[in-house]
């Protein structure tokens, strides 16, 4: 059994035995994709809820929801998953700071997770679990075994969904 | 990496002396607060990848007290005032007495650590603006603990809309004997190092 690390604004997939997992979740969201009958997995550390914020040239791909999510499947695909077995867990999407809530870019964590929701909407994909909003970070690990995903922050502990 | 391509050392070098300045009064402050002597390290000035950023203080897992702001005016940024927890009790001690050694925080104890944290980067900034003659505006403070990856994640976001590197102004501080140990982070927004270094009469070509 391997543990696969996924960073801040990168993606990656696994295959049972292995697990999946990001560290330190604020205002970004962790998507996790599962195909329970091929147990495989995919986990994105989202940043950004849209790739038309990006000032610069080239686009991180996993930095955005809306291209993170739809290359997510593909490489699901690649890896033996099929989109119709595929659902979702998200976490993450906090707000850190609560009184700084006034300006657009603070409010990161929710807007966050409302576009990863809708381009989970438009892939046909069912969120089945959520553990989003509040002010606390949060680590996640997902079992590709199991299709169970453990999170865990500083002042609840650990739970499973 | 686009956005740093024009970097060389002359511009590290200016940027490790503003970190020395702001920081250097702040530490000044946080001394006459608890009344210790606070040693600084060189700054750290670094352009890395988000993922690196909370390395530097533990890892993305690392519990820490943060005070964050936002710098608003000529020279926009954030800016971050991190302790770890045992640091932050030290502080506490010396500043209002008794400290519970327990995992959770009263709410006078967080009050006490907001407004150290508020006085320490007012001092950064405030010296920082004397220096540049910059106009350099800090937003209500705003006070966390928790994981240093998701709070650190809050001064990336700007940078993240344009590119995948940060450039952090980071200078470490200890007391004597290494009980209280801290770091004042600066993240300017990318279109601010031209203003800072235009201030400062420092040639910098980047292109922006």
């Amino acid at each position: 059994m391997e543990i696969i690390k996924i960073g801040m604004a990168d993606l990656g997939v696994a295959k049972s035995p292995d697990r999946l997992r990001t560290t330190g979740l604020g205002s970004c969201v962790g998507v996790v994709l599962y195909d329970s009958v091929h147990k495989v997995a995919g986990m994105a550390h989202v940043m950004l809820p849209e790739s038309s914020l990006g000032k610069g040239g080239e686009i991180a791909i996993g930095k955005y929801a809306d291209t993170a999510i739809p290359r997510l499947i593909q490489d699901m695909k690649l890896a033996g998953a099929s989109t119709t077995n595929m659902v979702a867990k998200l976490a993450g999407g906090a707000q850190m700071f609560a009184f700084l809530g006034k300006s657009d870019s603070m409010r990161i964590g929710p807007r966050n997770v409302e576009a990863c929701k809708m381009a989970l909407q438009q892939a046909k994909i069912k969120v089945v679990a959520e553990d989003t909003g509040g002010n606390c970070g949060r680590t996640i690990e997902f079992d590709a075994a199991t299709g169970l995903l453990q999170i865990r922050t500083v002042n609840q502990g650990v739970k499973e969904v | 990496m686009e956005y740093f391509t024009k970097f060389g050392d002359f511009q590290f070098d200016v940027l490790r002396e503003v970190g020395n300045i702001g920081a250097g009064n702040a530490a000044t402050a946080l001394s006459k607060l608890i009344q210790k002597e606070i040693d600084m390290k060189v700054p750290q000035v670094k352009i890395i990848p988000f993922d690196e950023v909370a390395d530097c203080v533990g890892g993305p897992e690392a519990v820490v007290v943060t005070v964050f702001l936002r710098v608003e005016g000529d020279c926009p940024g954030n800016m971050f005032f991190i302790l770890d927890m045992a640091s932050a009790r030290h502080v506490l001690q010396q500043i209002i007495g008794e400290v519970k050694d327990v995992e959770e925080w009263t709410e006078y104890e967080a009050s006490a650590l907001h407004e150290i944290g508020n006085i320490l980067t007012g001092s950064y900034l405030s010296s920082l603006a004397d220096f540049t003659n910059l106009n350099l505006q800090p937003s209500v403070p705003a006070l966390a603990i928790d994981m240093a990856g998701a709070i650190l994640s809050y001064g990336l976001l700007e940078l993240g809309q344009a590119g995948d590197f940060a450039l952090t102004i980071d200078t470490a501080f200890f007391e004597g004997n290494e009980q209280v140990q801290g770091h004042f982070f600066l993240i300017p927004d990318p279109e601010s190092l031209k203003t800072l270094f235009r201030s400062l009469g420092v040639p910098f070509d980047g292109d922006y």
